[in-house]
């Protein structure tokens, strides 16, 4: 008996230091300040500097999430849900009293790099600071020096709605305990100069994980499965694995594809919508095609090429179990093939093809189902200003003709993988709203 | 609007299975592929997302709960594609659509259906007693001086086909649509660019004034010139945001 009680007075103190260094390493990160520039550029601002902090947001797509829908740009207020609560973006423009206005360098370093607002308090993670921190002094300042010039908008910032205990302070030490280390992207000696700007891009303010990385019920990044594909739980879409090439990944040979998507919202064989839309239609458009290449480049090196031959496998086995009846042909010609051809090849530039396209033939159809539900048009972007669109089914066909018209597609035309059946369709237009 | 999605997605196998010559029969907007296909590059197949619900060339009828597009003016059209946009206007479907697309490109898909003089159907009268009728006529025409309650031709054209660019016309719409509108200014789902004209007016309707307009609005042939009118013969009686030719303010 008396063994017990001391097993379980040893265990509560074990767990209370482990709780107490881990809040300690969340607080402890003292704020630094932005490390002084190679060259004074004194207090005025250049041109250049402004103008290469624009690309910088761009690049960080600062905008979409400190954008209200229907509000003034950069002033906060956006909604963005998160397994944890809801939390509402935060005035970047200049008004003094309720953006960023009386904010210095070293205070934006301080948010930037180390996650912490001007007065010390810890930020929510939502805003990516994990990434952020690893973007360098001198474009931190660059950044910076972009933020000041964005003419002041009055809005107040509007308070988190995060439940207990995520919206304290003392919690979020602890996560940051956990997930978090402030250090600026140091690189790969030994990799390309292309490759080190690419994983400067992808891993800094372009944050791809934010979205691509599986997280645990923290909301930490799982270990061991960056880029692995997850499930937005907010917002119902699955953002694919970038390294697998059944997903997203990027093949040695598909980097230019993977460019023009990026760049113009349209591949040859893939067309960009869900939140990635917004990604294009806001951020990586803007990229220079160099920048773009070096992302690809950086992502090309770690994609996986058994992901896409395990994954035609698997589907080949269970496709067996589906014959595709007349009817879920009829359907196909009746609704889809005006538009994608009668083999399924599309048309180059407007309609993507189904054929081998790596959307249809995903293990993970939740995206798939949701395009026909919901339509979708790929954003208008200075390469490809007009898109066209994809209508929605949702009004038009019943759950089990989306699920059979859509199995028929993931098996025909040398298309192989397992059918899709009228509770995913249920599933996921629900995840849709 | 739930029994309205219901009704429809009861109806459309229906439809299908009778297979449906679309020359001959009012479009009810299901795509199919007997319809002719536009070349990829026209406007026509960049709509298509708009006409799976609008009808082929926008020309849904009152069969349906969706508004027609063709004919009405172009700045309405724009101005409502910006406000499912900006969310002003709420359908998840619409603003879903719409999320990425620039103004130029909204602007031309405006103008398209705008541009589109598709004759309309005959009305079908709702089956509603003719004092409700009557209290929709008088509403539609003379509005009620008393509260200050204007008439809807003051602003929708005497014979209600809109006023260019910017107000719409009023008939060929399906009364489930006029109703919902109507509650959806009452209740803020639905705006417009301010001062918000339309919100002031709807929100000194009853319940059953609502019922009375829509059923009246609904039972009324198009004039034999269904096109927009240039001026009205009096000035507007209110003030309204969203009346010119340009973007959201």
């Amino acid at each position: 008996m008396r063994r017990w009680l001391w097993g379980g007075v040893l265990a509560l103190g074990l767990g209370a230091t482990v709780l107490a260094v881990l809040l300690w390493m969340g607080w402890r990160q003292a704020p630094e300040p932005l490390p002084a520039a190679a060259s004074a550029s004194g207090p005025a601002l250049s041109v250049d500097q402004v103008s290469r902090g624009a690309y910088l947001a761009r690049v960080g797509n600062c905008a979409a999430c400190h954008t209200a829908q229907g509000g003034r740009p950069y002033a906060g207020g956006q909604a963005i849900d998160t397994p944890f609560g809801r939390v509402y973006s935060s005035n970047l423009t200049s008004d003094p009293a309720t953006g960023l206005g009386r904010w210095t360098e070293d205070d934006f370093w301080q948010a930037l790099h180390h996650g912490r607002s001007r007065d010390g308090r810890l930020l929510n993670p939502a805003f990516p600071y994990v990434e952020y921190s690893r973007v360098t002094p001198e474009d931190a300042r660059d950044l910076w020096a972009f933020l000041r010039t964005l003419p002041p908008v009055v809005r107040e910032n509007t308070a988190h709605e995060l439940a207990w205990p995520y919206r304290t302070q003392w919690a979020l030490a602890f996560w940051r305990g956990l997930y978090f280390r402030p250090a600026v992207w140091q690189g790969v000696p030994d990799q390309s100069s292309q490759w080190n700007r690419g994983g400067y891009l992808v891993q800094g303010l372009g944050h791809c994980a934010a979205c691509h990385t599986p997280r645990n019920a923290l909301g930490g990044y799982r270990s061991g499965a960056e880029f692995g594909g997850y499930h937005l739980p907010a917002q119902g879409w699955y953002a694919p694995s970038l390294k697998d090439l059944g997903q997203a990944g990027v093949g040695a040979a598909d980097r230019e594809e993977w460019v023009r998507v990026l760049k113009s919202g349209v591949g040859a064989a893939a067309v960009v919508t869900g939140p990635m839309a917004e990604v294009v239609s806001q951020s990586t458009q803007y990229l220079s095609l160099e920048d773009l290449r070096a992302m690809a480049s950086y992502l090309a090196s770690s994609s996986d090429a058994l992901g896409r031959a395990a994954a035609a496998e698997g589907a080949r086995g269970a496709a067996a179990l589906a014959g595709p009846s007349g009817v879920e042909a009829q359907l196909y010609e009746r609704h889809c093939s005006s538009c994608h051809g009668e083999q399924g090849r599309g048309v180059l530039g407007a309609y993507p093809p189904l054929a081998g396209n790596r959307a249809v033939l995903m293990a993970q159809t939740g995206n798939l189902v949701r395009m026909v539900l919901e339509g979708g048009y790929s954003p208008s972007t200075a390469d490809n200003p007009r898109p066209h669109g994809m209508p929605p089914f949702r009004l038009v066909l019943r759950d089990d003709e989306v699920a059979a018209v859509l199995s028929y597609v993931r098996n025909a035309w040398g298309n192989s993988a397992p059918p899709i059946v009228p509770l995913d369709v249920l599933r996921d237009g629900a995840a849709a709203h | 609007m739930h029994g309205v999605c219901l009704l429809r997605v009861l109806l459309v196998p229906v439809l299908l299975a009778s297979a449906l010559s679309w020359a001959q029969k009012p479009d009810t907007g299901v795509p199919t592929a007997n319809s002719a296909v536009p070349p990829p590059e026209s406007m026509a197949a960049r709509v298509q997302a708009c006409t799976a619900c609008h009808g082929r060339e926008g020309r849904a009828t009152p069969d349906g709960y969706f508004p027609r597009l063709a004919g009405k003016p172009q700045a309405y059209l724009y101005h409502q594609l910006l406000n499912f946009r900006e969310g002003r206007r709420r359908y998840p479907l619409m603003s879903g659509l719409l999320e990425h697309l620039s103004d130029a490109y909204l602007a031309e898909m405006a103008a398209y259906f705008a541009g589109l003089e598709i004759p309309y159907p005959p009305p079908r009268p709702p089956v509603v007693d003719s004092a409700l009728l009557e209290r929709g006529r008088r509403l539609v025409q003379q509005g009620d001086a008393g509260r200050g309650l204007p008439a809807c031709v003051q602003c929708h054209g005497p014979a209600m086909t809109g006023l260019l660019p910017a107000v719409p016309g009023l008939l060929g719409l399906p009364r489930d649509y006029l109703n919902s509108q109507l509650g959806a200014w009452q209740t803020g789902q639905r705006q417009a660019q301010a001062p918000d004209c339309m919100a002031r007016v709807a929100r000194m309707l009853s319940a059953d004034e609502v019922s009375a307009v829509s059923a009246w609005l609904a039972s009324q042939a198009l004039p034999a010139n269904p096109r927009a009118v240039a001026r009205l013969p009096q000035p507007l009686p209110l003030k309204c945001g969203g009346l010119t030719a340009e973007g959201a303010s």
